[in-house]
């Protein structure tokens, strides 16, 4: 056409295409405004929120574990301790098939067979992101070993920890107790508690004994570690820490060497021994025979281990000492005399003529004497150096159920002694209150009448036995039993706490019933008395009571004899005694399994410990009183 | 020009921080640089008749090449990008960035006179063939910066809005079609947009490690070398596609504000050249280069803020990469070209 309309158009169309370049311009900046927008509000508006994530991100809190407190024995004896050691440890969580890396790993170093049931076993009551130990107590070589190959496994590390041990074993293990992984039930607990927080790294808690009344004492406080980790979780560097404090140390009260030798005295057999300083209620030994290796259940038992403590009829995990009941049997009439002195059913000079056994008015069965021909004119005094049923059948008769029941419980009996160990018993001193609740029957005279001597309903902890034994020595006076005498702080040793005596309760007495009453315990460890043989040649002041436990019923007409008997249904033993008796410094209980009689079983290995205690006397190993053919007879 | 180098000084600074310390990271980008940086000088002088007289050559090879890649490229992280051309291997795809609206711009400056709108379906169609391989290797990110040059040219040429209009709504009515024909990364990817905690570890890592790198800067930023998310190994892809995360966290809202001006100042003068640009050819070609800078730079911090699926596409002249440099700085020396010979051509 012509150049005008072509330029026209040219015009045209630059000031077309110079609308469309606007457009662009402004596009462009609307988009680069929404861009500051959003910039605007991921780094101001939500700044802090981001800025959280990206510290999460970066600092991981790693916990720092205290070491728990050391536990020694009144002279310094180390009973609980830690060690540094390695463990082989498998985090559940990162592996795929178990079965085969542990396999693997059992090239490298032994893995026995104990190990993986107990491993096995760790695997289901645990978290399954934790790690779990394998193998522990590796060696060196097996540390270099593992150390160069462990990053072929993931999920597999070697861990330097702090072990716990016991060195004492067997002889410390049922007041000591353990401590064992935490476990589900545990974290229930934890979880539950104000202390949770103080636990996050922790893997072991105390379960049993002194270990786990004073759980709060060992542990110590977790320290914290803020670490700096990358995207893959290894550790780049330490922002922040703080040290740990170590949990704190126990002092018992405890002498162990008083305790081995009292484990001695016991030989075979089975049983328990309770002493107590009866002037503060500190406990001096406490035994219960047989015990078991505490340090098997700390990274978990395995089951063959488990299998023999619980299937054993010896049952080496009861408490006997805390948690065994027996009938107190005679030991129990010392304490029916200060109550028939008391509560003037008695007088020290009121005499009975004993033919050998009692019976109530009306009734004519018969409450047979131990010894069937009667000991004939028994005053007080005599009742107890001789051990005379009669007489107290008539003295629990006469003083009647209610008047015992009130009596005997300010002994402690029927109650907790409120040691510092926890699961302890009750004992049972009864009640026709408690009868009626029981058995829904009325309180019959023939039941006062075995009360009387320690039989019957009546059941005692050997624990408690020596409670009442020292309170009985100390005047009266009751202190609570217990087992540490000083906490003190595990890093500085700054003394923390101290156990002060104090006089719980007061057993209002008169001096001389009391009097009376000890005489009378004097004189049976000598010539004449039950415990006379035990006693011989003792250059200390001991008094003591012997006593026989039923474990079954002999018929009316029939005689009990001990030859005849299957061992584990002979009578229990026991002796209380305390020494010296005019300032006594110790009070103890021995009770000895199908012992047989006090007199015979249970005294001498009272007498035993006393040596010690007074005279500082170790006492040769024991012969062997017992055929071990008894037990495979069994 | 300055905001240019300084914008590839940027580049530098915050790689050395990105690869951890590494100098032999920041060494190569300052190669790819000096290589980008002749690139420029060769095409600012070269005069624009001939770089027109390339187009239909650049154009051919190009797909040619792209066809090439689709029957016997190597795969590499499951796509197939890369031909192995007996010394080196290309990405036929990046010629493209330049070749496409090249071709468009060339097609239409030939038929200037009497445009038609079968001349816009016969571009339509130059843009589509290219775009199409592309997505097929798969590459989305690339596919989207040559569909995008490539429709810039299209709406300077003066597309109608009428016919804009009716393509928009026909591209919403076959979205659901589209999404049945992404791959299935692709798809995951849009997902992890509208809800990257449902896979926190997983497809969402990448967006969500870069939005707490960005909100974590704050206004002020870290501090050179002090971003957690980049040093502790959070971030992925640091010094190519997610450098901008990096550059975020340590500079804050304050470097980001002075990045965007540079951008900015970059892409206003891309505009200015476009406006005074003399004949339609230049036009077009200036205007799809600066708006594909714009692209460039849009989708990648979009991407790393959140606001847009995670695509492959560097943040222009930051990002580690020699390709994508050369690209870009030849576009520039286009536009330079284009700026310098408007006054020859006009005589």
């Amino acid at each position: 056409m012509n150049h005008r309309v072509e330029f026209k158009d040219s015009q045209r169309e630059i000031h077309h295409f110079r609308l469309r370049l606007m457009f662009c311009v402004s596009f462009v900046l609307l988009l680069f405004f929404l861009l500051l927008a959003r910039f605007v509000y991921l780094q101001v508006i939500k700044h802090s929120h981001y800025e959280t994530l990206a510290e999460n991100n970066r600092i991981s809190i790693v916990p720092i574990v205290p070491s728990r407190g050391v536990i020694r024995d009144r002279n310094g004896e180390v009973l609980a301790r830690n060690y540094s050691g390695y463990t082989l440890e498998i985090t559940p969580s990162k592996v795929k098939d178990m079965e085969g890396l542990i396999n693997q790993l059992a090239l490298l170093i032994d893995i026995s067979n104990k190990d993986r049931k107990r491993f096995k076993k760790l695997l289901a009551e645990s978290r399954n992101f934790n790690s779990l130990p394998i193998r522990s107590r590796l060696t060196d070589v097996e540390v270099a070993r593992m150390a160069a190959q462990v990053y072929r496994f993931p999920g597999v590390e070697i861990k330097a920890r702090l072990f716990r041990e016991y060195p004492h074993r067997e002889l410390t293990s049922h007041f000591i107790g353990y401590i064992s992984r935490i476990n589900d039930e545990d974290l229930k607990t934890i979880d539950a508690g104000e202390d949770s927080s103080n636990y996050l790294g922790t893997d072991y808690i105390g379960k049993i004994g002194i270990e786990q009344s004073y759980e709060k004492e060992l542990h110590g406080i977790t320290g914290i570690q803020r670490v700096e980790v990358d995207s893959a979780g290894r550790e780049v560097r330490t922002v922040s820490s703080t040290a740990p404090i170590s949990g704190n140390d126990l002092t018992l009260t405890l002498d162990v060497k008083l305790q081995s030798v009292a484990e001695q005295a016991f030989g075979d057999y089975r049983g328990a021994m309770v002493a107590i300083d009866p002037s503060n209620g500190e406990v001096l030994a406490f035994v219960s025979k047989p015990g078991y290796d505490p340090n098997l259940f700390i990274d978990g038992i395995d089951e063959q281990s488990w299998n023999e403590l619980s299937n054993s009829l010896d049952v080496p995990l009861n408490n006997r000492a805390l948690r065994g009941q027996y009938p107190p049997g005679s030991t129990i009439k010392p304490f029916m005399a200060l109550a028939g002195l008391t509560y003037n059913t008695r007088t020290p000079e009121k005499t009975i003529s004993d033919p050998g056994f009692f019976t109530l008015p009306g009734n004519r069965h018969r409450y047979r004497d131990w010894k069937q021909d009667g000991h004939g004119i028994v005053d007080l005094f005599k009742s107890i150096v001789i051990s005379c049923d009669t007489y107290y059948y008539g003295l629990a008769t006469e003083m009647g159920i209610g008047n015992i029941f009130n009596f005997m419980s300010q002994f402690g009996f029927g109650k907790q002694t409120g040691i510092d160990l926890e699961g302890e018993v009750s004992g049972l001193l009864p009640s026709e209150e408690w009868k009626q609740r029981r058995y829904k029957q009325i309180w019959y005279p023939g039941d006062t009448v075995s009360v009387g001597i320690g039989q019957g309903y009546s059941l005692v902890t050997p624990l408690q036995l020596a409670v009442a034994t020292a309170t009985l020595a100390n005047n009266g006076i009751f202190h609570r039993p217990h087992l540490v005498k000083k906490i003190e702080s595990g890093s500085n040793n700054a003394i923390i706490a101290t156990t002060v005596p104090q006089a719980v309760q007061q057993v209002n007495l008169k001096a001389e019933h009391l009097d009376l009453v000890k005489r009378a315990m004097i004189a049976v460890t000598k010539p004449g008395g039950t415990a006379a043989w035990a006693g011989n040649g003792v250059p200390y002041v001991m008094a003591g009571k012997t006593g026989t436990a039923q474990v079954i019923n002999i018929k009316q007409g029939e005689k009990y004899d001990e030859k005849k008997i299957d061992e584990r249904h002979r009578d229990h033993a026991w002796f209380i005694a305390f020494a010296p008796a005019e300032q006594p410094k110790i009070a103890l209980v021995v009770l000895v399994e199908n012992g047989g009689h006090g007199s015979s079983t249970a005294a001498p290995i009272a007498r035993k410990v006393l040596d010690y205690f007074m005279l500082g006397k170790v006492p040769k190993p024991l012969v062997k009183a017992k055929v071990g053919g008894h037990i495979e007879g069994d | 020009m300055t905001a240019l180098g300084l914008l590839m000084c940027t580049s530098l600074v915050v790689l050395y921080s990105a690869s951890g310390g590494n100098w032999n990271r920041v060494l190569g980008q300052s190669v790819n640089i000096l290589v980008a940086l002749v690139a420029l000088w060769a095409m600012a002088n070269l005069p624009l008749h001939y770089l027109m007289r390339t187009a239909v050559p650049m154009y051919v090879i190009g797909v040619s090449l792209l066809i090439g890649v689709a029957l016997f490229g190597e795969i590499n992280n499951g796509a197939r990008r890369w031909l192995d051309i007996g010394i080196i291997t290309i990405q036929p795809s990046e010629i493209m960035k330049i070749a496409v609206p090249l071709m468009m711009a060339w097609y239409f400056e030939k038929y200037e006179a009497r445009l038609r709108f079968r001349n816009y379906i016969v571009a339509a169609l130059l843009l589509l063939l290219p775009v199409g391989l592309i997505l097929r290797q798969p590459d989305l990110g690339t596919a989207i910066l040559i569909a995008a040059s490539g429709f810039f040219v299209l709406f300077l040429a003066g597309l109608s809005w009428r016919v804009m209009l009716a393509l928009a709504v026909a591209a919403a009515a076959s979205a659901p079609f589209l999404w049945h024909s992404l791959h299935d990364y692709q798809r995951l990817r849009i997902l992890m947009l509208l809800d990257p905690s449902q896979d926190a570890l997983g497809k969402g890592y990448h967006t969500i490690q870069a939005t707490i790198a960005v909100g974590s800067g704050g206004i002020l930023g870290k501090g050179y070398l002090n971003g957690t998310q980049t040093h502790l190994d959070f971030l992925p892809e640091r010094s190519t596609d997610f450098i901008f995360a990096v550059f975020s966290e340590e500079f804050g809202l304050l470097g980001n504000i002075i990045l965007l001006g540079f951008y900015l100042f970059v892409i206003v003068r891309g505009f200015m050249i476009t406006a005074n640009a003399s004949t339609y050819f230049t036009r077009l070609m200036a205007g799809s280069i600066t708006l594909t800078f714009f692209t460039y730079a849009f989708v990648n911090m979009g991407m790393v803020s959140g606001i847009l699926p995670v695509v492959g596409v560097p943040l222009p002249l930051v990002s580690y990469g020699g390709t994508s440099m050369v690209t870009l700085l030849l576009g520039f020396g286009m536009l330079m070209s284009i700026h310098t010979h408007k006054k020859l051509v006009q005589t």
